[in-house]
């Protein structure tokens, strides 16, 4: 049967079909992309929306004349005695300096002065204090300080907290919320950029306003130096052996799918394993990053492995051929040749793979990443034997807590561990695309 | 029928530079070569022919132990050059590859410059001890290969940015760089166009002045132009092997002669 002759022009039912086909076909496809692309929105404006208040706090501007009386009562500025003086007494002249400036500035409120205190952060006295020892010279002297307001103050003015919700509410009252509406307008109160959460640890379940990421960071950043160090190595160093060198027998099979099945056993398993061998076992700290760092090697490794073989093998064989064939050794043939053209597929499978370790929350839990922590780890190598929690597993943490502040927190420590991600994924593309530039 | 007398003259006229004796070759369970005895002149062109599938590469890969880079394949049978065994365990596969060079059937340039692709060999091999070295080397090598003219001032391209005739000639000029003894061509010119194919004959019969020069080809025209002795492949024996007049004009063997006048293949 041929194809009956007609004009070009005139459509058949046959092209009439296939084009039909055709255009629902684009148009399931084009359905499934603006899907996906919904749900990405969603989801990214809902973390911002919940999170980017975490990058913004509270403070209560005031002037604070610091007695020497209390603060240094041996009088000899000698910082080893005035570490002696806890936040008691600076919470004392604190909370002395806020009534003043309240009275100062003609607010009229039928306020406590326990209320009037608890306008501030339980952290502020230490941030006093923190100053003060840091400059002893300032005592004797009034100076402006910047101090946390109150997480319910704070919350009041990102709109978490309303009057009718301070009716009800324990820790803050309706009077209280005036005080801050008055002091804001005479700019006593602000809400400025908060760096601390970036820098500060992490706080009590009392001081919301006060918790920060940093120690969370520095921990993170731990385990992902020494995920880098050993999976990288470990992983490419056995694919170009599996996929170069080595024989194609019984034993390379089993292997294969042993590393195939390592890439999809729940990262739960990791865990436990690490707790058992890791901490149980061979007696390293818990909560430590060179437990978690090891535990995410074992569940980055196939990731690597598998990239790393699957870049080996798209690069064509005629490349090996043509390095023997002018007598390079295998060695040479893989190192001169081979590994360059692999290298940023290499490079890409690593830094997801980095990228998920750094977003692995489970087998955290386990080996204790979860801790409270509030001292910094030390700098590396020492610093990997020091507990500090690692990002997800504080996200976690903070989520588990009472004051809603600390789901405000969590949801900003989410836009950090993303914006971590999306830089590492960046990086993955762009290294490559320098790298295949140069052919 | 393999004509045993005819190789031995061929032998005897030319001091054989590789000798082969009862090499069969297997692909795991197939049979890929079987009992192929023959003796290649040195500074001389020998070309093998026949149908595809015949073992052509397969026994060109022999020669410079390429097979054993496949997995599951297994080469039995004696195998000298210059009199020396190359399955000798002491022989290291690449200081054989240095002295037997190749040259593949699909042009396979590194993803480098121009340059660094002819200067692999001898750089892997310490044979130019200076930049300036390496240099007379590399434009020699480039010369030879008639790619000089196309590529002296762009040195520091991409190889692989060279058209396929190019590209071919850059390899042919790679492979001499090191100075074998031996060239193993594969098919060198089934990619290029007639023109890039004259000047590759020329290049062959240049180098045949100083190398052995063994090429497979399907063009019978290619084989009768550029070589002095020719071997017939088929089904993986080799049929008939002696002077390309002879093979061509006065074959012994009738699948020889189907062959050549295109009843079969
Ligand atoms: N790598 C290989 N693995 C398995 N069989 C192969 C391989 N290379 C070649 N063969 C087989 O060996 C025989 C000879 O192949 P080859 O030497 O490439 O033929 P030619 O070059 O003469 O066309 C063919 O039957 C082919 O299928
Ligand atoms: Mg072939």
């Amino acid at each position: 049967m041929s194809i009956p002759q007609q004009s070009l022009f005139a459509s058949d039912p046959g092209t009439a079909r296939r084009r039909a086909a055709e255009a629902r076909f684009r148009a399931y496809g084009l359905g499934a992309v603006l899907v996906g692309v919904a749900a990405l929105l969603l989801l990214l404006s809902s973390v911002l929306s919940s999170g980017l208040g975490a990058f913004w706090q509270t403070r209560i501007h005031i002037p604070v004349t610091l007695a020497g009386a209390a603060l240094d009562p041996l009088g000899g500025r000698d910082p080893a005695a005035m570490r002696k003086v806890t936040t008691i007494a600076y919470g004392k002249v604190i909370e002395a300096a806020l009534r003043d400036a309240i009275a100062q500035a003609g607010i009229e409120l039928p306020l406590t002065d326990a209320e009037i205190a608890a306008m501030l952060s339980k952290e502020a006295p230490a941030q006093l204090r923190n100053k003060v020892l840091a400059d002893p010279a300032l005592v004797d002297g009034t100076i402006e300080v910047s101090l946390l307001a109150n997480g319910r103050i704070d919350g009041y003015l990102k709109g978490r907290v309303t009057m009718d919700s301070a009716q009800l509410d324990r820790n803050v009252t309706p009077q209280q919320l005036l005080l801050a509406d008055r002091m804001l307008a005479r700019g006593m109160l602000s809400r400025d950029l908060n760096p601390g959460f970036l820098t500060a640890p992490d706080a009590s379940d009392l001081r919301p306003e006060a918790a920060g990421l940093g120690v969370a960071i520095l921990g993170s950043a731990y385990m992902m130096l020494i995920v880098l160090g050993l999976a990288l190595p470990i992983g490419v160093a056995s694919s170009i052996y599996l996929e170069e060198f080595a024989p194609r027998n019984r034993w390379t099979d089993l292997i294969e799918v042993n590393i195939a099945n390592l890439a999809a056993v729940p990262s739960i398993v990791f865990g436990v394993l690490g707790l058992a061998i890791f901490i149980n076992f061979a007696g390293l700290p818990q909560s430590a990053p060179i437990v978690g760092g090891l535990v995410l090697t074992l569940m980055t490794l196939p990731t690597i492995i598998i990239a790393t073989r699957a870049a080996l093998k798209s690069v064509p064989p005629s490349i090996r051929d043509a390095a023997l064939g002018v007598g390079a050794s295998r060695m040479q043939a893989v190192f001169h040749h081979v590994l360059p053209l692999a290298a940023p597929g290499i490079l890409t499978g690593a830094i997801i793979g980095l990228a998920q370790a750094l977003g692995e929350t489970a087998p955290l839990l386990l080996i204790g990443m979860v801790a409270f922590v509030r001292e910094f780890p030390a700098a590396p190598p020492e610093g990997f034997f020091d507990p500090a929690p690692a990002l997800p597993a504080q996200i976690y943490n903070w989520t588990q807590r009472a004051d809603p502040a600390f789901v405000e927190r969590a949801w900003g420590a989410i836009i950090v561990l993303l914006g971590f991600l999306l830089v590492m994924n960046a990086a993955a593309i762009l290294l490559r695309r320098r790298f295949e530039r140069r052919w | 029928m393999y004509d045993m007398g005819m190789a031995q003259s061929v032998a005897a006229e030319a001091a054989g530079k590789v000798s082969a004796r009862g090499v069969q070759v297997f692909y795991g369970t197939t049979h890929a070569l079987r009992d192929v005895d023959i003796d290649i002149a040195d500074r001389a062109v020998t070309a093998f022919i026949g149908p595809s599938g015949c073992g052509k590469s397969t026994f060109l890969r022999c020669l410079n132990r390429m097979n054993d880079t496949i997995p599951g394949c297994r080469v039995l049978g004696d195998i000298r050059l210059d009199g020396e065994d190359i399955h000798d365990p002491r022989v290291d596969p690449v200081q054989l590859r240095a002295r037997v060079g190749m040259v593949f059937q699909k042009p396979n340039p590194f993803p480098k410059s121009i340059y660094d692709n002819v200067a692999y060999g001898p750089r892997i091999h310490g044979l130019a001890r200076s930049r300036a070295d390496m240099d007379v080397v590399v434009e020699k090598s480039l010369r030879r290969a008639a790619l000089w003219n196309d590529v002296r001032d762009r040195l520091h391209d991409a190889g692989t940015g060279l058209s396929g005739g190019q590209q071919q000639r850059l390899c042919i000029a790679r492979a001499i760089a090191t100075s074998p003894e031996v060239l193993l061509m594969d098919e060198p010119c089934s990619a290029l166009d007639p023109i890039a194919t004259a000047q590759i004959e020329e290049l062959i019969h240049e180098l045949a002045d100083q190398f052995s020069v063994v090429i497979v080809t399907h063009s019978m025209q290619q084989a009768s132009r550029v070589s002095q002795h020719t071997a017939f492949f088929h089904l993986g024996e080799l049929v008939e092997y002696g002077d390309t007049e002879t093979v061509f004009t006065n074959p012994v063997d009738p699948r020889t002669e189907n062959y050549i006048t295109g009843r079969i293949g």
